[in-house]
């Protein structure tokens, strides 16, 4: 299974950990991915609320490159997911957006037809490679450690066309209010899959910079809700989410006086780990918050 | 005889006129073969434009009509009265729609002239090419099917019975009263339901006019109107409704149990005996206990038989079977109500996750004094809520959901708020997107509740969750709402939600609306024949509606609707007679092969294959006039009437010459 | 100038006429180029009414009936859904793209799709342009346009077959 990879600037910098697990799981899996050459920013974070036309123009020029390989797009990024999902609709169902974009393309020698489907790995993980494959591919035993989920904001949003489906799907990614197929992900690991509410909430990190107290207290939301119900770690699947929940939370600690000791991991990880791979080769000792005894203990099988 | 054809152009005051140029049509009117005479008149469905029309026709001026002006789905048969009146076969009449499908859809004067020109020639070529028809009539059944036995079945049984004529009341569950049997005080003068419900109930039970047949179906319905055969499924009780005097001693003893005995007090929620074999409340008509087969041991594994034991009159029997009974009435009430929303997929609001989270017919059943809890307000663990929030509009005026209002939440919620303030005195909020409290007496009651210290919160709830964020909120349900008059975000920790859900369509109504041909709206109930003027028939002629199937309501209309369905039927059945579709198809017998494929088609089957004489032959009393076997006739020998070939050939040449 | 194209409207009374009129009592705009004939059922509409609305200068014609499940008289607009697939696998026979002859379900609720399928419609035979095979589909059709016509002529031979 072949596809075009969209990595998108985090994972290529502060979530370069994400990448390294990445490589070092898919290739187990059957998957390959082809990094999009020349690929540019996605058009989130500032431009889209700035100038949504220009975001829009600075998406498509990727979507365009990526077409004449006639593969889906695969991105690790739920922002990367996102944007560039809006501009392939917006493309699609607004005459007038397609006809600007158009010529934005021509004046770079691109042209795009729409064709393109982007997915987000976890789909792709999902869907593609089947949770079967990763319950033969896991040896090491986790069912004692407590995996809560962390789904963030972006991959649920049911405007954009969802995984595994057509242009007809309305649906998204998955259900919107109550998402679960990383649940079943985390079950077929062999984890015990910790159910909590704060799954789908904002973490805050857009807020970061302008409104820091508002963003960490969003933060404490979730880690407070993953914490009560015995999670040993959370998983997530976006790189903005990661670094909020992972690298704010002594912040979040020394500002509302709790005392959070959750290490934020990426689902990638955790299959990595799942396949007996060693936490260096994924990247997991440079994580903010550690990892805390328990969590290895229950590594080293003990 | 040659034909001379009236032409009758309505200005309709400016609804025509204003897009048609009238004297261009006219003119034009005038210039077509066979056209002696042509009008115009403000309104010609007015007196004086009526007059004009039966004038003409007595005066001998001209002895065909046609009568461009608004559908012929809301005139027809005003004008064809007109002609009847006048001494002329009202099948010598067309209407020309340039109205609803013209002047009203059209915006180019000259482009709508020219359409309404159109419409007009083809009538005008129709006419000439029609052909009188007698009329033809039938007797009528004076029995009437009445399908549901809530409050509206009810009312319109009750009705029809007290004016000497008789009923048959199908209704699906074991006891007739519906939803409001299981409600405790009714908005807004907070009578006792069961106080006000029970004597009608006992008196459609002891009516002589009145066969109740209770759990029991409508299987199939056949026929037209007038003359309509009913096949009922009379489901099996297991108990003999001849010989039980619903004495109570089998479900005093059955350990079986339908309503499970371990779980919190809300999943124990009910009322009426939780036994296997039951009646669902005790005031139940008939008082003829169910066994339910899914919990009953005996079905299980045959182990149980105490019932049959302590049943003095023998009234069990475990082989009984479903009974299919089959009779004719005349015309049909359908009543079958509605069914409330399940909120369940809108997670956001953790129904069904989230203990202490309720939907208003389960706080309805807690606040009845014969429910489970004894009419006490309890949370799941049995103790009693200090506080609780009631959330508006649960899947009503919700696009995702359904986009109209239910009318009765607003007012059913603020009875909620009294109950609660005079039964536990805990806090209340009310969260509400608009106050809807229309009726008579329901605003005064909105203004009562201002005073009892109910807060009401205007904004839709986000969402209802079980997560803190600050002390106060730990071990209660957080609801997230906008106070969209602070204009603010709050978040208001509550022990107890109550979802005030909206009402649908009843899932059977699909079915029943399909047996007695009426359509189902996009919302799900049925389409009444006009939405002001036609508030209780139906597209098909016999078959009334009465109730919370067509729309939401509260009782006070429903019984009007009820009432005023049963005058409906029983001004048919006064009549005697009916007149039904002289349009219907024959079979030319010279030209009939007798080939047989339109036997097939008919889905009436009104066709017969004639032995003797080797042709088929068209029972008209059945033909409804659809017209499918005159198109699938491979020699052309059938001829639907009043839409003959010859005629919608000649309408075609008409709409496409101007 | 534009071309206009004409199309005729055949509508169930039950379900589309009733859905054209509430168009009209919603006062939704649409193009005028459709001019419609109310049958009772689409059941009844045979394929001769469509060729001879085309011969007669149609440049494109609507059939509309009830949803599937909803009809009137219980099945016919599955027999005019049989009808139509038949007729469009012959239209081309005849130089006519099947196209131009259209049947969509609408219900007596659905005044704003009428107006939107007559919009689309619209510019669709616009797009397509003028019929204009009048001569060939005359030919084409001597005997069938009208069967009583026909019948006149034939009625000698018809005994003695």
């Amino acid at each position: 299974m072949k596809y075009t990879y969209y990595p998108g600037c985090s994972v290529k910098s502060t979530a370069n950990l994400y990448q390294e697990s990445i490589d070092a799981v898919v290739p187990a899996m059957g998957v390959e991915l082809e990094e999009l050459d020349d690929w540019n920013c996605c058009g989130a974070t500032a431009y889209m609320s700035v100038n949504e036309m220009m975001s829009f123009a600075i998406s498509a020029r990727n979507l365009a490159m990526a077409e004449k390989f006639h593969r889906d797009v695969v991105t690790p990024c739920s922002a990367c997911y996102l944007v560039l999902n809006k501009t392939n609709r917006y493309f699609n169902d607004y005459p007038e957006v397609r006809k600007k974009l158009g010529v934005a393309l021509e004046a770079g020698g691109l042209s795009y037809s729409g064709n393109i489907r982007v997915r987000h790995i976890l789909d792709v993980i999902i869907n593609d490679v089947g949770l079967e494959k990763i319950t033969g591919l896991a040896s090491r035993k986790l069912e004692d450690l407590n995996v809560a989920p962390y789904y963030g904001c972006q991959i649920v949003r049911p405007m954009y066309y969802g995984f595994g489906a057509g242009e007809e799907n309305e649906e998204g990614f998955d259900d919107p209010d109550d998402p679960v197929c990383m649940d079943r992900l985390i079950e077929a690991t062999g984890a015990t899959c910790v159910k909590y509410s704060m799954k789908t909430k904002c973490c805050g990190s857009s807020l970061i910079g302008t409104e820091e107290k508002q963003a960490l207290k969003l933060c404490r939301g979730i880690l407070a809700d993953a914490e009560n119900n015995g999670a040993h770690c959370i998983v997530t699947i976006c790189p903005l989410c990661q670094m909020n929940l992972d690298v704010y939370q002594p912040k979040v600690n020394s500002l509302f006086g709790t005392k959070f000791d959750i290490p934020v991991i990426y689902f990638t990880q955790l299959i990595g780990l799942a396949m007996g791979k060693q936490p260096k080769e994924l990247g997991l000792e440079r994580l903010a918050v550690k990892m805390t005894r328990p969590m290895k203990q229950i590594l080293q099988g003990a | 005889m040659s034909e001379r054809i009236g032409v009758y152009v309505c200005h309709c005051g400016t609804n025509i006129a204003g897009r048609v140029d009238i004297d261009e049509v006219v003119e034009f009117a005038k210039g077509l073969d066979a056209v002696t005479l042509v009008r115009e008149y403000k309104f010609m469905c007015s007196d004086p434009g009526q007059s004009l029309i039966q004038k003409d026709i007595e005066d001998g001026l001209i002895n065909r009509v046609v009568v461009a002006s608004c559908s012929p789905l809301m005139h027809e048969k005003t004008f064809r009265n007109v002609c009847t009146r006048g001494g002329l076969n009202e099948y010598l009449f067309t209407m020309a729609n340039i109205r609803e499908q013209c002047s009203w859809v059209h915006v180019d004067v000259e482009r709508t002239t020219d359409k309404a020109k159109g419409l007009i020639e083809a009538a005008v070529r129709r006419t000439r090419l029609q052909e009188p028809l007698t009329k033809r009539e039938v007797p009528i059944n004076p029995r009437t099917l009445v399908i549901g036995g809530g409050i509206a079945g009810i009312q319109a049984a009750l009705d029809l019975a007290e004016a000497g004529k008789k009923v048959v009341l199908v209704e699906k569950e074991p006891s007739i009263g519906g939803h409001m049997a299981k409600f405790d005080k009714t908005f807004p003068t907070l009578d006792c339901s069961a106080c006000i419900l029970t004597p009608k109930m006992v008196s459609v039970g002891q009516h002589e006019n009145i066969e109740l047949m209770s759990w029991s179906e409508v299987e199939d319905i056949g026929g037209y109107v007038g003359n309509f055969n009913v096949t009922v499924r009379k489901k099996t009780r297991y108990v003999d409704a001849d010989l039980c005097n619903g004495c109570g001693a089998c479900w005093e003893k059955c350990p079986g149990t339908r309503v499970p005995r371990k779980g919190n007090v809300h999943e124990k929620l009910s009322i009426g005996p939780t036994t296997s074999i039951y009646i669902p409340f005790m005031q139940a008509v008939p008082a003829i206990p169910v066994i339910d087969a899914d919990t009953c041991i005996r079905f299980k594994n045959g182990k149980c038989g105490i019932c049959a034991e302590v049943c003095e009159r023998n009234a069990i029997n475990y082989d009984m079977e479903d009974e299919l009974i089959e009779f004719e009435v005349g015309s049909i009430i359908i009543a079958t109500g509605f069914q409330t929303f399940d909120p369940t997929p809108i997670k956001r609001y953790g129904y069904g996750k989230l203990d202490n989270v309720l939907t208003a017919i389960e706080f309805e059943i807690m606040n009845c004094a014969s429910g489970s809890t004894g009419g006490n307000i309890r949370m799941a663990d049995g103790s009693e809520p200090k506080s609780i929030g009631i959330v508006h509009c649960v899947g009503s005026r919700d696009k995702h959901y359904h986009e109209y209002c239910s009318r009765v939440c607003c007012m059913y919620a603020l009875k909620y708020s009294h109950l609660i303030k005079e039964k536990i005195d805990a806090e209340v909020y009310e969260f509400y997107i608009d106050l809807r409290c229309f009726g008579k007496g329901y605003e005064e009651f909105y203004d009562r509740l201002l005073g009892e210290d109910v807060r009401f919160v205007r904004g839709k709830v986000a969402e209802i969750t079980e997560v803190p964020i600050e002390e106060a909120e730990k071990g209660k349900l957080v609801v997230e709402v906008e106070d969209t008059l602070v204009g603010k975000v709050r978040r208001i920790p509550l022990d107890m939600v109550v979802l005030c859900t909206g009402l649908e369509a009843h899932e059977s109504l699909a079915d029943i609306a399909g047996l007695c041909s009426v359509s189902i709206g996009k919302d799900g109930f049925i389409i009444e024949k006009h939405p002001k003027l036609g508030p209780v028939a139906t597209t098909t002629d016999g078959v009334f509606i009465a109730g919370a199937c067509q729309s939401p309501k509260d009782i006070p209309d429903t019984v009007a609707q009820a009432s005023a369905a049963s005058s409906a039927v029983l001004s048919m059945i006064t009549r005697e007679k009916i007149e039904i579709e002289s349009a219907t198809a024959s079979v030319d017998e010279d030209k009939c092969s007798g080939c047989k494929i339109c036997n097939s088609l008919c889905p009436y089957l009104a066709i017969k294959y004639d032995e003797e004489k080797g042709v088929s032959v068209v029972n008209e009393a059945l033909c409804k006039g659809c017209g499918t076997c005159a198109a699938g006739c491979p020699s052309n020998a059938i001829s639907a009437k009043h839409f003959e070939d010859r005629q919608i050939f000649a309408e075609i040449e008409g709409i496409l010459s101007a | 100038m534009t071309f206009e194209p004409k199309i005729v409207g055949f509508l169930c009374n039950w379900c589309s006429y009733t859905g054209a009129d509430l168009a009209g009592t919603a006062r939704i705009k649409y193009a005028p180029n459709i001019r419609s004939i109310r049958v009772m059922c689409s059941g009844r509409i045979e394929p001769t009414f469509i060729m001879k609305a085309l011969y007669e200068g149609a440049d494109g014609v609507l059939i509309a009936g009830c949803h599937p499940g909803d009809c009137h008289y219980q099945e016919g607009n599955y027999k005019a859904l049989r009808r139509h697939r038949l007729l469009k696998r012959i239209l081309h026979e005849y130089g006519v793209e099947p196209e131009r002859v259209r049947l969509e379900w609408v219900a007596a609720s659905e005044g704003e799709r009428f107006a939107k399928i007559v919009d689309e419609f619209t510019d669709q035979i616009r797009e397509l342009g003028p019929l204009g095979i009048k001569d060939s589909l005359a030919e084409a059709m001597k005997d069938d346009i009208d069967p009583h016509e026909a019948d006149k002529e034939e009625s000698g031979v018809a005994n003695e077959a």
